[in-house]
């Protein structure tokens, strides 16, 4: 598989099927990458065809939004290859995948990133512990598997994940052990504003939150998690009060609560891979969730041919992103001189529009979700931040006295992201923790891009050969 | 006021650099140490780590076999090591053709000293189980090695500023003055830097730094292309190379293996390592995975490009800068990172007046002859 296309959509979430169908719509040939199976992102993650769906299954309005999407792509016409994990996007632009038939390519004078992105988790004592899992890994669980992560979950963190989790939870037959909140009422009212452009989705929040209160589920609202510890029939979790920027407060500890799963997220990162690697020019805004690439009005990058949409481009939920998506689209086809510049206009403006009401309400959640410098800075010298390399706040803390001053290198010295989680597990903490000392994010800078974007199997990469398919150089000098 | 006066000035914060910074501020000099970016973070800090005399050219032999006795030294007259190993070293032949062209090698690299053996592919397996049933034979040296190169910053970081040199990291030089008996030099964004001494170790950037002093030595500069792996069983205990050279390969304590070589990718001096190119990096990793099997396992976590600096004759330059008192050049050394640490303690012996171990390497063999007057 191989091929030219006017644009490359790297990505079938929300962002990407909004830019992929806009594109084609424009008349543009149009190929869209994924390493899942179909498109939905994690938002709109599918149930893997194989599963059967009972008669009785709740409504679900992302189910809905999500199916509506998948065939809006399928007819569209746009050529899809999922499963395939991209590792390399060159200038031009080229762009490498695996497949299960190994190595594959295409070419095309745009690129969109549309890749999303990373939970969060600030390391606390224990967050390694089997049992212990991410938020958007719950809810992978509950709406694409239909599993429950646990009976009797505590579902901990920021944001409104905190609350659809464990309303799902309910859903599907279990019981919240607790919600604890590191927000406050306060930081909910302060939203409230941004809330009404979306009645629909606070409308559904609030639901949640009735819910929650009618099934008797505790919601400690300005609490963390102090630690969690093996029991001998599950977890402990012994909250934690905090303060408003987040730090716990010294006699902050509650009782432990008995659980079998912990489900917690501290918020999302923008997945900046793809414009790392290109080196487009980026910039640090917490309350976009952290590093972005800069973008114009329409999302282009700084970097002729390559556009970003979505939480890639910083976080602003998934209605934002498919509409986002579609300005992207709309930029390519007049870039490529398949639209013109009045034509442009006309289609991007009701756009911007609606994009413009449901950033709003995007980014309200998105600042609920912002790392806090005094939360990363509460880190216990001996627990582990880079969990792939065992690297701890206490080692991290000697290497930035020693003289590391930005994040590259601190890796380093440290190995804090060098394994195969590429950083993306303890990036955040670890660079706030070398903003600290070096005054701030912007001067701890950000982990060099490299490819490959994925960690990519060896057979798959090197498919099948013989020695005569290897193109040796020429010798090296004697 | 006037700055104060540095005995010397070392400018590159490499391997090279640093060790002579190191020594010179040892030998009693008031020694500043001046890198754009942080200390052994471009070619000393990304390079394969490979302390191999397979690979290194073979009048550098003698060379190489100091700087690896002083990798696997380091914590003693460094400080702090680079988590260096000595292990034995294979260098391989697919092919009839790759068969002569070790013999050739082999024979070359023993008049230097290399211990180095020509053995069958019968021996070379009992070396190394891991090793592909296609090998037709091997070139067999008992003195190989590997360190990770991105400890080397942090473990002459530490020795510099214990030894009182002053260490400038971010502190980019972008021009030299001369005047009142010694150099000026321009810092980007901060007050100029006076010494009496210059040392440029800029490494891939020397050719640039040279022009500086009105001399024109142009140095090519090679994009290197680095790939590791996630940890995986151990399926490796050797340093593997083949007969053209173009593949080096080990397994660190924790797991993973590097894959280098000097496959190329994009780059230049002024954008430093750009982009992989895709056909190269499958070429290496096949590669790899045809020397050793086993590497279908794993998967590749990451990959990067270093920067390696060439002369016209590929040997390097080291000592006195032709035309200019006081001004000294070190750098383009092939393999440099392993016997960087010996090259820098014979300038630094030069520097300090004593008579080094062994020849330097005049760089006005290279100085191209059009070259404008040298800085009065």
């Amino acid at each position: 598989m191989s091929g030219a296309y006017d644009l490359i959509v790297l990505g079938a979430g929300p962002a990407g099927v909004g830019a992929a169908v806009t594109a084609r719509s424009h008349g543009l040939s149009v190929l869209v990458v994924d390493e899942n199976e179909t498109t939905g992102g994690q938002v709109y993650r599918a149930t893997p065809q194989a599963f059967a769906t009972r008669a009785d299954a709740p409504a679900n309005p992302d189910k809905k939004e999500g199916a509506g999407q998948r065939q809006s792509l399928l007819a569209s016409g746009a050529a899809v290859a999922f499963r395939h994990s991209v590792w390399q996007v060159s200038p031009g632009y080229r762009v490498d995948a695996v497949g299960q038939g190994g190595p594959v390519h295409w070419s095309a004078p745009a690129v969109i990133a549309a890749t999303g992105t990373t939970e969060r988790v600030v390391p606390f004592p224990g967050w390694t512990l089997p049992g212990v899992i991410g938020l958007a890994a719950a809810t992978i669980l509950l709406k694409s598997q239909q599993m429950l992560p646990g009976r009797r979950p505590v579902i901990a963190g920021c944001g409104p994940l905190l609350a659809a989790v464990a309303v799902a939870v309910l859903d599907g037959g279990g019981k919240p052990a607790a919600v604890l909140d590191l927000s406050g009422p306060g930081d909910w009212l302060a939203a409230l504003p941004a809330l009404a452009s979306r009645p629909d989705l606070a409308l559904r929040g609030l639901g949640w939150v009735v819910r929650l209160k009618a099934a008797g589920v505790p919601v400690h609202f300005r609490t963390g998690i102090a630690a969690v510890r093996e029991t001998a029939d599950g977890l402990a979790v012994t909250p934690c009060r905090v303060d408003a920027d987040r730090r716990p407060l010294p006699d902050g500890a509650g009782q432990d609560i008995e659980t079998d799963c912990v489900a917690v997220g501290h918020g999302l990162t923008p997945g900046t891979e793809i414009t790392r690697l290109l080196r487009a020019r980026h910039r640090f805004d917490a309350a976009l969730g952290g590093w972005v690439a800069e973008h114009d009005a329409d999302f282009r990058t700084s970097l002729p041919g390559l556009y970003v949409a979505g939480d890639g481009a910083g976080i602003s939920g998934a209605a934002a992103a498919h509409l986002q998506g579609q300005l992207a689209g709309l930029a390519v086809a007049r870039d490529l001189g398949r639209l013109g510049a009045d034509a442009h206009e006309t289609a991007a403006a009701p756009v911007r529009k609606r994009l413009a009401a449901a950033q709003r309400f995007g980014r309200a959640m998105a600042r609920l979700m912002a790392l806090r410098p005094a939360h990363a800075a509460s880190v216990a010298p001996d627990t582990v931040v880079c969990r792939c390399e065992d690297v701890t706040r206490g080692e991290i803390d000697e290497a930035v006295a020693a003289g590391a001053r930005d994040v590259n290198q601190l890796k380093a010295w440290t190995r804090c992201g060098m394994g195969p989680c590429q950083g993306r597990m303890c990036g955040e903490t670890a660079a706030s923790l070398v903003a600290e000392a070096v005054g701030s994010r912007g001067a701890a800078g950000l982990w060099t891009g490299r490819a490959p974007l994925r960690p990519v199997p060896m057979d798959l990469l090197t498919g099948d050969f013989t020695y005569a398919d290897i193109p040796l150089p020429k010798a090296a000098p004697l | 006021m006037s700055a104060p006066m540095f005995d010397v000035a070392v400018v590159g914060g490499g391997v090279m650099g640093a060790t002579t910074a190191l020594m010179l501020a040892r030998g009693g000099l008031r020694t500043v140490i001046l890198d754009r970016g942080p200390l052994c973070r471009e070619a000393s800090g990304v390079n394969a780590g490979t302390l191999t005399l397979h690979m290194t050219r073979a009048s550098l032999i003698p060379y190489a076999v100091r700087g690896h006795e002083l990798w696997l030294s380091a914590d003693q007259w460094l400080g702090r090591g680079v988590a260096a190993v000595s292990t034995e070293g294979l260098s391989l032949a697919f092919t009839p053709a790759e068969e002569e062209m070790l013999h050739a090698r082999a024979a070359a690299r023993r008049e230097y000293g290399a211990p180095i053996e020509i053995v069958p592919a019968s021996r070379a397996r009992a070396v190394e189980p891991g090793l592909s049933d296609q090998v037709r034979l091997a070139a067999y040296c008992p003195i190989d090695g590997f360190a990770s190169s991105y400890l080397t910053g942090r473990a002459y970081r530490e020795a510099l500023v214990e030894a009182g040199a002053v260490v400038r990291e971010g502190a980019a030089v972008i021009g030299v003055d001369s005047g009142d008996g010694g150099f000026s030099l321009r810092i980007a964004g901060a007050e100029p830097v006076r010494a009496r001494r210059l040392v440029l170790a800029g490494g891939v950037w020397l050719e640039e730094m040279l022009g500086w002093l009105g001399l024109r030595i142009p140095v090519k500069c090679l994009i290197n292309q680095l790939v590791v792996t996630e940890r995986l069983r151990p399926v490796m205990r050797t340093v593997l190379s083949v007969a053209n050279g173009l593949l080096s390969l080990k397994q660190f304590a924790n797991g993973t293996v590097l894959i280098g070589g000097g496959w190329q990718g994009i780059g230049d001096p002024k954008r430093g390592g750009v982009q992989t190119i895709p056909e190269n990096l499958i070429g290496n990793t096949r590669l790899a995975r045809w020397v050793i099997p086993a590497l279908a396992e794993t998967r590749v976590a990451r990959i990067w490009l270093g920067l390696e600096a060439e002369t016209a004759d590929a040997m390097p330059m080291i000592g006195a800068v032709p035309g200019v008192p006081d001004a000294f050049v070190i750098g383009s050394v092939h393999s440099g990172y392993t016997s960087g640490p010996y090259m820098g303690r014979l300038l630094a012996d030069l520097i300090l007046g004593r008579e080094p171990e062994r020849p330097l390497f005049d760089p006005s063999r290279l100085l191209e002859p059009q070259a404008a007057p040298a800085l009065t």
